[in-house]
């Protein structure tokens, strides 16, 4: 934002703003504060052995091997990982691992974007484009994730291009773009699409070719439909990461956790919330980013407030 | 100046000529004629409005002379080259009834974005700027973006961007129609004003009589299905660069608007009917 744009805000409409976004941090925080709760009410009044209806459990045992206590869980996060000597706090362990995914997620958010703009590019200037791809764009999603990482990961392993060798970690970033790209490509085609008939036709009369247009009145026109897309594409790029660490088998990351820390839930249960709890925070940080670029792309989003 | 035969080429010499125009479109319920059998000279530096009920064409007449659409049969010419031609050498600046004014470029950028996109160094961009923000009058507003705008300043902005790159042809859309009263007679005076300044030719499509009188050297009186020029008026009014707001209670300009009415109606009218006459 413009030095000159904040001077012309009202000063009231500022304090208005940081007021509407305390309330927002607010009603967050209740939410979080409910479900604890809500967790805490069903464990302690809810029937032992769960909800059963016919054969399946559609609410889970209230013991504390399926449902320990909110403050066990939050205290195990302050404990040791293990027994053993030197074993690093678990919220360190979580915070490293998830910063790992972080990143590749964020790798996987980078190829998705591009990829996903590239095709809405496509897509807008040639209408035979449009038709021939985007029923295929959709389709795309369709495919189980878990059933194409190990493909992935074994075509990857193939790849040698001089010094350049294939990373396991780059298997699940492209399967996290994979996840990436679609809101991406959608968003950004229905944003270029989205410019008045009077700019083009002005941009017409300017004769000028589809770059200056784009340039000029497609791409700014895009940004409001650009900027949810790629926060969705930011969540759908952790989701991906996640769930390729666990199907490729990538160490280190917090997929690998979850199963890991699972397999221990009989004898700790609340440490297998932990990094459960830590890819929640892990989506919301990574949306949260995007939110950053929302404030750098301020004036593009003018029209929505006007009409 | 001496006059020598060597000057202008003889087509030059119009800013506009239209010659046996149709255009129909083609829509689900068949053809539609939209325009039939135009014949319009404008001369370089005339204001001439074309007024008409709904659906007599004087839209789709600018369009043809915008090169926005093509005439079906007959040519439209823009000094002396076809309208397309004209289009590519930026003949002409336009105005739309809406300002369109990309709301997330101020007003010196809106301004400044035919400019921008033909190339014009910057620091001639920025003075070229600053005299069309002076020329509309919104010098305090340059580093506003439009929706801290009024409806009439957004329209003056997207006159100034008209008027960019000097051109010698001003095509207008209805431009004041979405305005109050007060400011549309403001505006109409701002823009007599600019006209005189620029000596720029003016088509203004309009649907209110007092407003085409006001404006212009000559008023074009379409009627529509198929539309077609019933008339032309020229108004006996003076220079339009000498008119002033006092000419709205002069009994010439009456006058003029009873000529007007009677052009649209076809005989002399008891009272109004069918279009604007505020």
């Amino acid at each position: 934002m413009t030095d000159a744009a904040i001077a012309l805000t009202p000063p009231r409409r500022r304090a208005r703003d940081r007021g509407a976004r305390l309330r927002l941090w607010g009603y967050g925080l209740l939410g979080l504060l409910l479900l604890a709760v809500g967790w805490e009410l069903y464990k302690a009044m809810g029937p032992a052995d769960g909800v059963v209806i016919g054969d399946a459990r559609v609410l889970p045992r209230t013991s504390d091997l399926a449902m320990p206590h909110v403050w066990e869980m939050a205290t195990r996060l302050l404990e040791p990982v293990t027994r053993a000597e030197g074993a690093r706090p678990l919220w360190l362990e979580i915070v490293l691992a998830a910063a790992l995914t972080l990143g590749i997620a964020a790798a996987g958010w980078v190829v998705g974007v591009v990829v996903g703009i590239a095709l809405a590019l496509i897509m807008q200037r040639w209408h035979l484009a449009e038709s021939a791809m985007l029923p295929w764009i959709v389709l795309s999603q369709t495919v189980p994730l878990i059933a194409f990482a190990p493909l992935v990961r074994s075509w990857g392993s193939r790849i040698e291009i001089g010094a350049f060798e294939w990373q396991d970690w780059m298997s699940v970033a492209v399967i996290a773009s994979y996840l990436a790209f679609f809101p991406v490509a959608v968003g950004a085609l229905r944003g270029l699409q989205a410019p008045d008939a009077i700019h083009l036709e002005l941009l017409r009369t300017y004769s000028v070719g589809w770059w200056a247009t784009l340039r000029s009145v497609r791409l700014p026109a895009a940004v409001p439909y650009l900027l949810p897309a790629l926060r969705l594409a930011a969540a759908n790029a952790v989701v991906g990461a996640i769930v390729a660490e666990v199907s490729t088998g990538l160490q280190g990351g917090i997929g690998r956790l979850i199963i890991q820390y699972a397999g221990q839930a009989s004898g700790d249960p609340a440490k297998a919330w932990a990094p459960i709890a830590g890819a929640v925070a892990l989506g919301l940080i990574a949306a949260g980013s995007v939110a950053i670029l929302g404030l750098i792309f301020r004036n593009y989003r003018r029209a929505e407030a006007t009409q | 100046m001496i006059p020598t035969s060597t000057s202008t080429p003889p087509s030059a010499a119009t800013a506009v000529s239209a010659r046996g125009v149709d255009k129909t479109f083609s829509t689900k319920q068949g053809e539609v004629v939209a325009l039939s059998g135009i014949d319009l000279d404008v001369a370089p530096g005339e204001f001439v409005s074309l007024i008409g009920p709904s659906g007599c064409g004087k839209s789709t007449l600018l369009r043809l002379i915008a090169d926005l659409d093509s005439p079906s049969a007959g040519t439209v010419e823009v000094f002396g080259t076809s309208a397309h031609q004209a289009r590519i050498d930026q003949r002409y600046g336009i105005a739309f009834q809406q300002a369109g004014l990309l709301p997330w470029r101020t007003v010196a950028g809106n301004i400044a974005l035919p400019l921008e996109l033909h190339g014009m160094a910057p620091a001639e961009r920025t003075a070229r700027v600053d005299e069309l923000v002076a020329l509309v009058g919104l010098g305090d507003f340059a580093q506003k973006f439009p929706d801290q705008l009024s409806g009439g300043m957004q329209q003056r902005v997207a006159i100034a961007r008209a008027l960019a790159e000097k051109p010698a042809l001003l095509l207008m859309d209805e431009p004041f129609g979405a305005l109050d009263e007060m400011t549309r007679e403001y505006m109409q005076t701002e823009l007599l004003r600019i006209a005189a300044e620029t000596g720029a030719a003016v088509v203004f499509v309009t649907h209110s009589i007092p407003e085409a009188v006001y404006l212009s050297d000559r008023v074009v009186v379409m009627s529509p299905r198929p539309g077609r020029i019933a008339d032309i008026v020229p108004m006996r009014l003076g220079r339009a660069a000498d008119r002033a707001d006092d000419l709205r209670e002069d009994g010439a300009f009456f006058e003029m608007i009873t000529a007007v009415r009677e052009a649209l109606h076809g005989a002399p009218v008891t009272g109004p009917r069918g279009v604007e006459t505020r």
